[in-house]
C-alpha cells in the first residue's frame, strides 16, 4: 500500500536535516523583513494620514507653552536651561524619538498570540519568535519612516524658527546612535511586557498603565530637567528616558563630552538588559504554556 | 522504524474552578480550587511510514491534546512519544523541519499579501532549495487547481480557496509527517471533496505519513484505512475502518420494495425502520440476513432489494456511547 516514492524518503530524511547551511539562520529573518515590508507598504496611505494628524495636537502644545513662558515672564530667559524656542524644539524632537522607540501593538500582540493560540506557529516552524518579531518591527519602522518622511520634513521646515540649525557632525552621529539604541530599548522593553501575557490572560490595563506612566517619565510631556532633584536624576537612570528625552537632548546639545558617552553606554546596557529579560521570560513562559495549555 | 511511537502518553490539566458571582470571584483571588481534567490517559499506538490514519472521538475526547503533544506544543504529564525519532516537545529545528500541523483555518498565511509571498517566506524559514521549492509548488497548485490564485491577496479568497493555500503552505517543505486537525471544517461539499482528493493524490505520490482528525465521516471513508478511536482520553479502538463497522454494529439494513403494499408482519424478522407504501426497511441481525431474505422472497413478490451496512456516522456514535457507558460504570 505504500507507494514506491516512499523508498526515497528515508534517504531524504538523512539528507534534509543537515542540508540547511548556516547562512539560512539569518536569511530567514531577512526574508521576514522583506515580506513584512511589502505588507506594511499596503498601509502607506494610513501611515501618511496618521503622521499628519499626529501633529495637530502640537499646535495646542505650542500655545500652551507660550502661555506658560509668558505667564512666568520668562519669554526672553530660560527654565531649567530651556528657552521657549528650545522647549518647542525639544517637544518636536521627542516625536522623532518616539518614531523609533514606540512599538504599537507589540506587547498586546504577544499577549494575544498566547491567548488565542496563534503563538503555535512560532513553535511549529523552525524559527525564533523574538527574531521574527524583531525582523517584522524593523520592517514596520522602515515603512513608517519612509512614508512619513515628507510630512515630517515639511513640519520641521515650517518650525525651523525654533531650532538653532543642525548640530555638528559628531553630535549628529551620537544622535543617530541614540535613536537606533532607542529602537532596541523600546523593542525589548515592550517584548518583556508582552511576555507577561503568559501569566495573565488580559494585559490591556497593564499596558495602559505602562503607556501612561511612560508618557511622563520618558520625558514626552516635558524635559526631565524641569523636575526637581532627586527626581530628575533618578529618572535619568531609568531606561524610559532613552525612549524620548535622551535622543532629543542629544540633538539639542544638552548632553556633551564624557556624560554623553556614559549615557550612550547606559542606553546600550539597558537594551542588553531587556534583551536578556525578554529571552528569560519567553523561556519561562513557554515552559508554563507547554505545561498548562497550548 | 515507526514514524510515531506513543507509549502511555498522559496529559492531565489543572483547571481553575471559577466561583459564581462577585464574592466567589473575590474568594478565588486568594484561594483557588483546581479540578483535574484527564485529557489523555495512557494511550499507546504506533504509526508506520506511509500510513494514513484517522483519529476519531467526540468533542473533548483528547484528540487535539494528543496532536499538540505529538507536534511538540505541549508537554505530557507522563508517558513517552517519539515522532520521526525525536522527542517532539524538545522542538529541535531538525524535527520541526520534517513535519507539519494544520489546525482548521488558523492560518499561517499573511492576510493582506498574496499567498505566493507567504510561500516565499516559508521557503526561507524551512531553507528549501529553490529548484525543489518550485517543483513542489507547481505540483501542489496543479493538484488543487489554484495556479491563478497565488498572486491574489489572501483576504480576497474564499474559505475553500484559503484552506487549499493553507494546505500548500503546510506541504511546501515536503514534510514526512502531516498532522491535520479538522482539515475540512466549515467547507462546502465541493471544497471538501477537493481537499480530500488533494490529500489522497499527494499521499499516493509522496507517501507522506498522515494522521487526521475529522468530524466528517466522508473524510475518513475517502482517505483512511485505519482508524484510532479515543474517548474520554482512553483509546477504545485501533484497527481497520472496515472492521469497526463489523465490530460495533450487530445489524444490517435490508431495504425492500414490494410489488404491492408492504406486508405488516415484517416485525418478526427485526426492527422495522420504515414502512411506506411498497417500501420497507428492516434492521436485521448480521447472522440472520440470509435467512430473512429467503423467507421474505419466498412469501412475497419483491421488486427490488438491497442489504446495507448502517451508516458509519451511526456506528461511530455507538462506539462513543459504549465507551462513555463503560467509562461511567468504571
Amino acid at each position: 500500500m505504500t507507494p514506491l516514492e516512499t523508498l526515497e524518503s528515508p534517504l531524504e530524511a538523512e539528507v534534509a536535516p543537515s542540508a540547511p547551511v548556516p547562512r539560512h539562520r539569518y536569511a530567514k529573518y531577512l526574508a521576514i523583513f522583506r515580506v513584512s515590508l511589502a505588507e506594511r507598504m499596503t498601509y502607506r496611505g494610513d501611515f501618511f494620514l496618521a503622521t499628519v494628524f499626529r501633529f495637530l495636537p502640537m499646535v495646542t502644545t505650542i500655545l500652551l507653552w507660550q502661555a506658560i513662558y509668558e505667564g512666568a515672564g520668562k519669554m526672553q530667559s530660560e527654565m531649567a536651561g530651556f528657552r521657549y524656542r528650545d522647549m518647542i524644539a525639544y517637544l518636536l524632537l521627542t516625536h522623532i524619538s518616539r518614531m523609533f522607540s514606540s512599538m504599537p501593538n507589540l506587547a498586546g500582540g504577544i499577549a494575544r498570540d498566547v491567548r488565542e493560540g496563534t503563538l503555535k506557529r512560532y513553535l511549529l516552524q523552525p524559527m525564533d519568535m523574538i527574531g521574527y518579531l524583531l525582523a517584522y518591527r524593523v520592517a514596520h519602522k522602515v515603512a513608517y519612516i519612509v512614508t512619513s518622511f515628507i510630512p515630517y520634513a515639511l513640519l520641521f521646515f515650517v518650525c525651523r524658527g525654533f531650532f538653532d540649525g543642525l548640530p555638528d557632525p559628531a553630535t549628529l552621529a551620537a544622535y543617530a546612535l541614540s535613536l537606533v539604541l532607542a529602537f532596541l530599548v523600546g523593542f525589548f522593553f515592550e517584548v518583556s511586557v508582552g511576555m507577561v501575557g503568559f501569566w495573565f490572560l488580559e494585559v490591556t490595563s497593564l499596558l495602559y498603565i505602562v503607556m501612561t506612566v511612560n508618557f511622563f517619565i520618558s520625558g514626552q510631556m516635558l524635559p526631565l530637567d524641569l523636575l526637581p532633584e532627586p527626581w530628575a536624576g533618578l529618572l535619568k537612570l531609568l531606561p524610559f528616558q532613552y525612549m524620548a528625552y535622551f535622543p532629543a537632548a542629544v540633538f539639542l546639545g544638552k548632553i556633551q563630552g564624557t556624560s554623553l558617552w556614559l549615557y550612550l553606554l547606559g542606553e546600550l546596557l539597558w537594551a542588553v538588559f531587556f534583551m536578556i529579560l525578554a529571552r528569560v521570560l519567553y523561556r519561562l513562559g513557554l515552559r508554563r504554556y507547554s505545561a498548562f495549555g497550548g | 522504524m515507526s514514524i510515531i511511537e506513543v507509549d502511555g502518553l498522559t496529559k492531565t490539566y489543572q483547571v481553575a474552578q471559577k466561583k459564581e458571582g462577585v464574592l466567589g470571584a473575590l474568594r478565588g483571588l486568594y484561594r483557588r480550587e483546581y479540578r483535574e481534567v484527564h485529557a489523555v490517559e495512557r494511550i499507546h499506538f504506533r504509526i508506520e511510514p506511509g500510513e494514513m490514519v484517522a483519529f476519531l472521538g467526540p468533542n473533548g475526547a483528547g484528540k487535539t491534546t494528543t496532536l499538540k503533544m505529538l507536534s511538540g506544543l505541549i508537554y505530557p504529564t507522563a508517558g513517552q512519544a517519539r515522532v520521526l525519532g525525536y522527542v517532539p516537545w524538545e522542538r529541535a529545528d531538525v524535527f520541526r523541519r520534517q513535519f507539519a500541523l494544520v489546525m482548521g483555518q488558523k492560518n499561517q498565511l499573511w492576510w493582506d499579501l498574496p499567498a505566493a509571498d507567504s510561500f516565499q517566506l516559508l521557503r526561507e524559514i524551512y531553507a528549501i532549495p529553490p529548484a525543489e521549492f518550485k517543483s513542489t509548488l507547481d505540483e501542489l497548485t496543479g493538484l488543487l487547481g489554484v495556479e491563478k490564485l497565488t498572486r491574489q491577496a489572501v483576504r480576497e479568497l474564499s474559505l475553500g480557496e484559503r484552506m487549499k493555500m493553507e494546505l500548500i503552505a503546510a506541504l511546501l517543505h515536503r514534510p514526512r509527517l502531516l498532522l491535520l486537525d479538522e482539515p475540512t471544517i466549515g467547507l462546502d461539499v465541493v471544497a471538501q471533496g477537493m481537499i480530500q482528493k488533494c490529500l489522497r493524490d499527494y499521499h499516493a505520490r509522496r507517501g507522506v505519513t498522515t494522521l487526521l482528525t475529522s468530524h466528517y465521516m466522508r473524510d475518513v471513508e475517502a482517505l483512511c484505512d485505519r482508524v484510532i478511536v479515543i474517548n474520554h482520553g482512553h483509546l477504545v479502538y485501533d484497527g481497520p475502518l472496515s472492521r469497526i463497522v463489523e465490530r460495533f454494529s450487530e445489524t444490517k439494513l435490508i431495504r425492500l420494495q414490494f410489488e404491492a403494499e408492504a406486508p405488516d408482519d415484517l416485525g418478526r424478522f427485526g426492527e422495522v425502520v420504515r414502512r411506506d407504501g411498497p417500501f420497507a426497511e428492516v434492521k436485521v441481525g448480521r447472522s440472520q440476513v440470509a435467512a430473512v431474505l429467503a423467507a421474505v422472497l419466498d412469501r412475497h413478490s419483491v421488486a427490488d432489494v438491497s442489504v446495507e451496512e448502517p451508516p458509519l456516522e451511526e456506528v461511530i456514535a455507538r462506539v462513543f456511547e459504549e465507551a462513555r457507558a463503560s467509562h461511567d460504570a468504571a
